[in-house]
């Protein structure tokens, strides 16, 4: 056992300095180069989003001028109007937001896992076709859909209401998260749903109890997923909502400042930042769940 | 404490043509036994098992446990405990919370279950461990949880689906003592499926021997060993396997290699009655013996030696009819032949002959 051992330690000593020559392998300048590339991309990617901000604090007759400055008689005033509601009824769209978005979560995560775990463990009549019909599903156009849903909408009494705006929502959140978590359901054994049978839970309770707490990464991936479906979305929102100021959602509410002859720059830049602070806090409360692994160990490994 | 029983059951698993997994499975298992369930891969052992514990349908027949009919009972009322291959412990559950998880759906006040846990920790000694997640365990430690788990919960029944494959050979040998152990203490009726038959001897107090779903024999280690019921069992029983070859008969006995090894008189009617040319002659390898020229035996031409340290395995050829076979011979470790050597084997004692039928397999005598 101890030549093993040894054997073993210098075996990986030997690939740690292959590994270390490799990395050394690398020039100064091919290093200087591609840091400096990366930097560049980053820079790319994040300029847009900073210039979002930089425009925020301007006045909407200095956000687009020819010689762009940072500061430019910039002020806390565009919030201000925008939170004030002299603009229209933002914090109204606010909470219409994460209303529809937190019920569109809740709804599409639990519907997706039960319907995910059903897929995943049991063969049932339909289940092909099922599976079939949630892809066929994500290949249509939204646009195409705004009419009938509209229609079917009408029909139910649902027009004009956020529940209707959350079920529509659903239906293009819950395909595309059921495969997710029958992904991911796939990946628990289920010699872990037979232990738990034998230890004396119900089919339903093996869900519930065992499934559910190894699936977090999973769920909150998919949470993220339907929160953001709602949180951004336009067309279904400003077609399927009633048209009164204090139902709308915010991201159709930030058309106010688009008009047909003017933009007003700064009130838009800051009513953007807004919108786009609660999906930033989403997904910082959601990444801590975004790791892998949480099923090992489990069996053998 | 129960006893268990398989009343011609059968498992048809749906497909053209069907497959019977298990079929007509008739065995009754005496209350705190051990018993056995062996065979190769495909064999129905671990189906026959997940019946009983209540994971897979029972297509014919029953299963009843402690006298009662449980067919049709769902797993959780059916008061058994459960092994697996691949231990399926709870990986968010401390090494507490995995013993004790059935005692707290069960409603068990956690005193109590905090008391039952650590008896059974201390008895698998896993004290030290208990609020680990299994993930900071060892193979070998995360195999005892398993046990754990079901000894905690004082079941009627046992069930352990090859609970030692993923162990290394010498963990495999010790927990094998364990095991065994464990159960002689606790007394706890347990069936134990494996496909390793050194397990199935050393554990069993009897074993089963499945193949394609059909219970070949079930009896006592020993009896096994000496009197297989069929050709089968008598391959599959024993390391090395038995040499089995389908030699000519005569009148006096087996021809194998110009001398005739005589057989019994009663395997000798029963095989003219049948009109047998041929019989399906088995001798295990510790059964034969090298011995000096002079003496009668089989000429065989070493192929192959392999030592094991207390004994040596020679594989040679011998001439049987037209071709040659080869056979399997123990010898002492010390003095083995070398290859390419011409040695003479003898059959060390005519008892130790089994004759089977060349067909059926079934065995010639009682």
């Amino acid at each position: 056992m101890t030549v093993d051992a040894a054997a073993l330690r210098v075996a990986a000593q030997a690939a740690r300095t292959r590994v270390a020559g490799r990395r050394g392998r690398r020039s100064r300048l091919s290093s200087v180069g591609l840091h400096a590339a990366l930097v560049l991309a980053a820079l790319i990617a994040v300029f847009p989003v900073f210039w979002v901000l930089v425009t925020s604090f301007k006045p909407d007759s200095r956000a687009v001028e020819a010689t762009p400055k940072l500061v430019d008689h910039s002020s806390l005033d565009n919030y201000a109007d925008v939170l004030s509601g002299a603009k229209g009824d933002f914090l109204a769209w606010f909470g219409n937001s994460v209303l529809i978005a937190l019920l569109t979560t809740v709804i599409a995560v639990f519907l997706s896992a039960t319907t995910g775990y059903a897929v995943s463990r049991f063969r049932f009549p339909g289940l092909r076709p099922l599976m079939l019909s949630f892809l066929v599903m994500q290949m249509f156009p939204f646009a195409v859909l705004i009419v009938p849903l509209y229609n079917i909408l009408i029909a139910i009494g649902l027009q004009g209401t956020s529940i209707g705006l959350v079920l529509v929502y659903c239906t293009t959140a819950v395909p595309f998260c059921t495969y997710m978590l029958k992904g991911y359901f796939d990946t628990i054994p289920s010699d872990i749903d037979e232990a738990g049978r034998m230890d004396g839970l119900s089919p339903f309770g093996v869900f519930w109890r065992l499934v559910l707490p190894l699936s977090t990464p999973g769920l909150a991936v998919t949470a993220f997923y339907s929160f953001l479906t709602a949180w951004g979305e336009v067309a279904f929102a400003s077609a399927f909502l009633s048209a009164s100021d204090q139902s709308k959602t915010l991201a159709v509410g930030l058309q106010v400042f688009v008009q047909q002859n003017r933009t007003e720059w700064g009130h838009l830049a800051a009513a953007s930042i807004l919108v786009a602070i609660p999906a930033v806090l989403v997904f910082y409360l959601v990444q801590r769940f975004l790791v892998t692994g949480l099923a090992s160990g489990s069996v053998k490994g | 404490m129960a006893e268990v029983a398989y009343v011609n059951a059968s498992r048809i698993f749906s497909g053209n043509p069907p497959v019977r997994a298990v079929d007509q499975l008739q065995l009754d298992v005496a209350d705190g036994e051990f018993l056995v369930l062996v065979g190769p891969s495909g064999s129905g052992k671990s189906t026959a098992l997940r019946m009983l514990a209540g994971l897979e349908d029972v297509d014919e027949g029953a299963i009843e446990i402690g006298g009662k009919d449980v067919t049709n009972v769902p797993p959780k009322g059916r008061d058994i405990a459960m092994v697996f291959q691949s231990y399926a412990l709870y990986p968010h559950m401390t090494v507490a919370e995995n013993m004790g998880f059935a005692l707290k759906l069960r409603g068990v006040a956690k005193a109590q279950i905090k008391e039952q846990v650590a008896e059974a920790a201390k008895m698998l000694d896993l004290t030290k461990y208990l609020d680990r997640k299994p993930k900071a365990l060892s193979g070998g430690q995360r195999q005892r949880v398993a046990m754990g788990r079901a000894i905690v919960r004082e079941p009627s029944v046992f069930l352990m689906d090859e609970p030692l494959s993923n162990l290394d050979a010498k963990l495999r040998v010790e927990t094998r003592a364990n095991i065994a152990a464990l159960q002689q203490r606790l007394g706890t009726t347990t069936i134990y499926v494996t496909h390793d038959q050194v397990e199935a001897m050393t554990m069993g107090h009897r074993v089963a021997v499945l193949k394609d779903g059909l219970l070949q024999q079930c009896d006592t280690p020993r009896a096994l060993y000496d009197h297989p019921a069929n050709a089968f069992v008598a391959g599959f029983i024993g390391s090395p396997a038995m040499n089995l070859k389908t030699v000519p008969l005569t009148a006096e006995g087996a021809k194998l290699d110009g001398i005739v090894v005589p057989l019994s008189r009663a395997a000798l009617d029963k095989a003219s009655g049948e009109s047998l040319g041929e019989v399906t002659f088995g001798i295990r390898p510790e059964a034969l013996a090298l011995v000096s020229s002079e003496e009668q035996g089989m000429n065989m031409t070493v192929e192959l030696v392999e030592e094991l340290g207390a004994d040596a395995l020679v594989h040679g050829a011998v001439k049987i009819g037209e071709g040659t076979e080869r056979f399997v011979v123990r010898v002492d470790g010390r003095t083995p032949p070398t290859l390419g050597q011409q040695v003479k084997v003898a059959v060390r004692d005519t008892t130790e002959i089994h004759l089977f039928h060349p067909e059926s397999g079934d065995r010639l005598e009682a």
